[in-house]
């Protein structure tokens, strides 16, 4: 001990003082790192392993070779020019009656119909008339299955099994983009009648855009109002809009059907007034999604304008007054500038809820005005088919991220608190 | 903002018509909740005016028919246990982050955060896939779970803000006067963190209260919560309980309203110094 304080030289103990600074930092750390690691461990488990399995999904292609072990061997050799040779025909007809017997040849039907349709039928039938044949009897299984089903014969279709029996898969984030495998295994746009994930795509963009617009017009003057009201004028108009902003999102969308509809208030008032003869399709439709939509967002764009717009200083606009600028050109150029951080939070807080919104849509909106979320919440209600709605999650996941990394260093996140 | 005496007519114009248009933009804002109440207190089944009676029955209805009540039950239990999860774990996490400085610790706090910024839907997609694995569907632990960490972030955001105001030499102080660092927690920490955590406990709970896509994905009819009622009722069909049970949910919300007010004054108070002057 005594060397190296010797060693230190110029500050007597200084090395002892370091290294106790350090070991304090690290004992700091330590105490951090056992105070983030319960929540860190909960997140993980139960919210990125989950995201990860959910994406991973959408990829997934293992389920196909769990029942068709066989051919997935087999055909791995394929070297897709002239048909497969007996080999893997004995193993799909060793697969498929397996399959049946098991009673999960519905999926591996299923799951190559998703591909290339016709391909269900294919597969049960195939399987169907299998079970009566003794395959260990059987010379040519080439010629049995051609002879049960000529589609065996055509290329096309051992293509696609080929490329169904793979690891991994790409026709479900394809199919969420509107492109398919052809029979030569080229990527290919969907025929135009049978597109419509694009459609949909935009569609959420163009609501989300079309909402943070509405939001921002109705928004900028409520907080401009706010912050230069009277105090007591300023806290009655600010517990309203807090009381909005604390109703559940389904009691204001429930409220928005009940004054929209047609024997609603709106409408009542319209034919009293002589205004229209019959009730206006308020609701059900794109209309509604914008009106209830920019209803329940209008908070989240007043707030942040609001605390951007409360310590803007009065002297700079006067000081524009007075230099000769024209009122509007002093608020345009002078204040309106001051205000961009809350114009960008608002804006992407508003956009990046309104892509991933699907409640106030689904109740107000009308098929047409669904949106991303609809479609996965559709794809596992009704279709059962939870790689398609991993898709299209992924799709909504990447949209979302991408908008947060192109924005989100201007805003700072952690400062969009509500209230 | 009062008018000048010199003002020109244009500028007075601009003043009473600017706030005839925000009176207007918070009639837009108020309209619809406006127009419900009065038609749950309706003594007739239909949902428009003119009320064809004043009654208290779907109000009754609603407090005592079974399905509505196993929803309020189910939304309490859940609420209240992901509020105490998501409060302990995000107010530990709060503490630690605040601690020390590490490599890190913006991403750290972005992806503890991001269960606020993700999609609902993306959220339930992933834990309905994740549950099936273990059976947690249709379970309380499930959906306890899931509320908790989308409520994360709300107790982290408000936490971590009145750690910024909070002056660590008093920490120092406490221990240089030979407090344990158990008793510098509780004497020193606690009562100044207090309203951030109170806040945040308001947020998680209200987010569990007015969560519905979650619970569409990863509960069953038993574990149905208000909302997720609610929904079902909109779709198959619009009764008058429904707005009845609106109206309980909005008195809710002004109770929350109130309540974290009082919260902010308290927190304003403490926070004084670092108050912008504008």
């Amino acid at each position: 001990m005594a060397e190296t304080t010797m060693a230190a030289g110029a500050a007597p103990g200084g090395e002892d003082l370091k290294r106790r600074l350090a070991r304090a930092e690290r004992r700091k750390k330590l105490q951090a790192g056992a105070l983030i690691m319960p929540l860190l461990a909960l997140m993980i488990a139960f919210y990125f392993v989950p995201i990860a399995l959910m994406l991973y999904r959408s990829v997934d292609n293992s389920q196909m070779r769990e029942v068709m072990p066989r051919t997935a061997r087999a055909i791995a050799q394929w070297d897709g020019k002239d048909l497969p040779d007996e080999k893997v025909y004995r193993a799909v007809a060793l697969d498929l009656k397996e399959a049946r017997e098991k009673h999960v040849i519905a999926k591996v039907a299923r799951r190559l119909n998703f591909d290339k349709a016709g391909f269900a039928s294919l597969i049960s039938r195939t399987g169907r008339k299998l079970a009566r044949v003794d395959l260990e009897k059987c010379t040519s299984c080439k010629e049995k299955l051609i002879s049960i089903d000529k589609r065996w014969g055509e290329k096309p279709w051992w293509t696609v099994l080929q490329r169904g029996l793979k690891d991994y898969t790409l026709i479900y984030l394809l199919s969420a983009l509107d492109l398919r495998y052809d029979d030569e295994n080229h990527i290919v746009r969907v025929p135009e009648e049978e597109a419509i994930y694009l459609s949909i795509i935009a569609r959420t963009i163009h609501i989300s855009a079309a909402v943070t617009f509405l939001c921002l017009l109705l928004g900028f003057p409520i907080a401009y109002f706010l912050a230069t009201a009277k105090p007591a004028v300023r806290n009655v108009f600010m517990i309203v809009l807090l009381l909005v902003f604390w109703t559940s999102l389904l009691v204001r969308t429930l409220s928005w059907i009940v004054t929209l509809q047609d024997s609603g208030v709106v409408n009542s008032f319209l034919l009293w007034a002589g205004i229209v003869d019959k009730p206006l399709p308020l609701v059900f439709n794109r209309f509604g999604v914008y009106v209830a939509m920019t209803h329940v967002l209008l908070p989240f764009m007043v707030l942040p304008l609001y605390s951007v717009m409360r310590v803007i200083p009065k002297s700079y606009v006067r000081a524009a007054h007075s230099l000769g600028a024209t009122p509007w050109k002093a608020f345009w150029s002078v204040y309106v500038p001051q205000t961009l951080p809350g114009i960008g939070a608002g804006a992407l807080m508003v956009f990046i809820q309104a892509l991933g919104y699907y409640i106030t849509p689904a109740l107000v909106g009308g098929p047409r005005d669904q949106m991303i979320s609809y479609f996965v919440a559709f794809f596992v209600n009704e279709r059962v088919n939870w790689s398609m709605a991993s898709a299209l999650g992924l799709v909504l996941l990447i949209l979302t991220a991408s908008m947060y990394l192109l924005f989100g260093r201007k805003v700072n996140i952690a400062n969009m608190k509500m209230g | 903002m009062a008018l000048p005496p010199h003002a020109t007519i244009g500028q007075r114009v601009w003043h009473y018509g600017f706030r005839v248009l925000a009176g207007l933009l918070f009639v837009f804002l108020i309209f619809p909740l406006a127009t419900i109440v009065p038609l749950a207190f309706n003594s007739g089944e239909l949902l428009h005016y003119p009320l064809q009676g004043v009654s208290l029955k779907w109000f009754h209805e609603f407090f005592t028919s079974e399905e509505w009540w196993r929803a309020m039950k189910n939304s309490a239990i859940v609420g209240f246990f992901s509020t105490i999860l998501a409060t302990v774990l995000g107010t530990l996490a709060a503490l630690g982050i605040n601690r020390a400085d590490f490599p890190g610790k913006q991403l750290l706090l972005a992806l503890l955060i991001s269960p606020m910024m993700i999609p609902l839907v993306i959220t339930a997609l992933s834990l309905y896939l994740f549950y099936a694995l273990f059976d947690l569907n249709d379970t309380y632990i499930g959906l306890i779970i899931a509320h908790a960490i989308l409520g994360v972030p709300f107790v982290l955001i408000t936490v971590s803000a009145t750690l910024q105001s909070f002056d660590p030499n008093l920490i120092r102080a406490g221990a240089s006067l030979g407090a344990s660092p158990a008793k510098v927690f509780l004497d020193i920490i606690m009562p100044n963190i207090a309203p951030g955590i109170a806040s945040g406990a308001m947020f998680a709970f209200a987010t569990s209260l007015d969560e519905v896509v979650v619970v569409l994905f990863v509960a069953g009819p038993d574990h149905r919560t208000l909302p997720r009622q609610m929904f079902a009722g909109i779709r198959e069909q619009l009764s008058p309980t429904i707005l009845a049970a609106a109206v309980v949910l909005i008195v809710v919300a002004a109770v929350f309203m109130a309540f974290l007010e009082m919260l902010n004054r308290r927190n304003a108070r403490l926070a004084q110094p670092m108050e912008p002057k504008g």
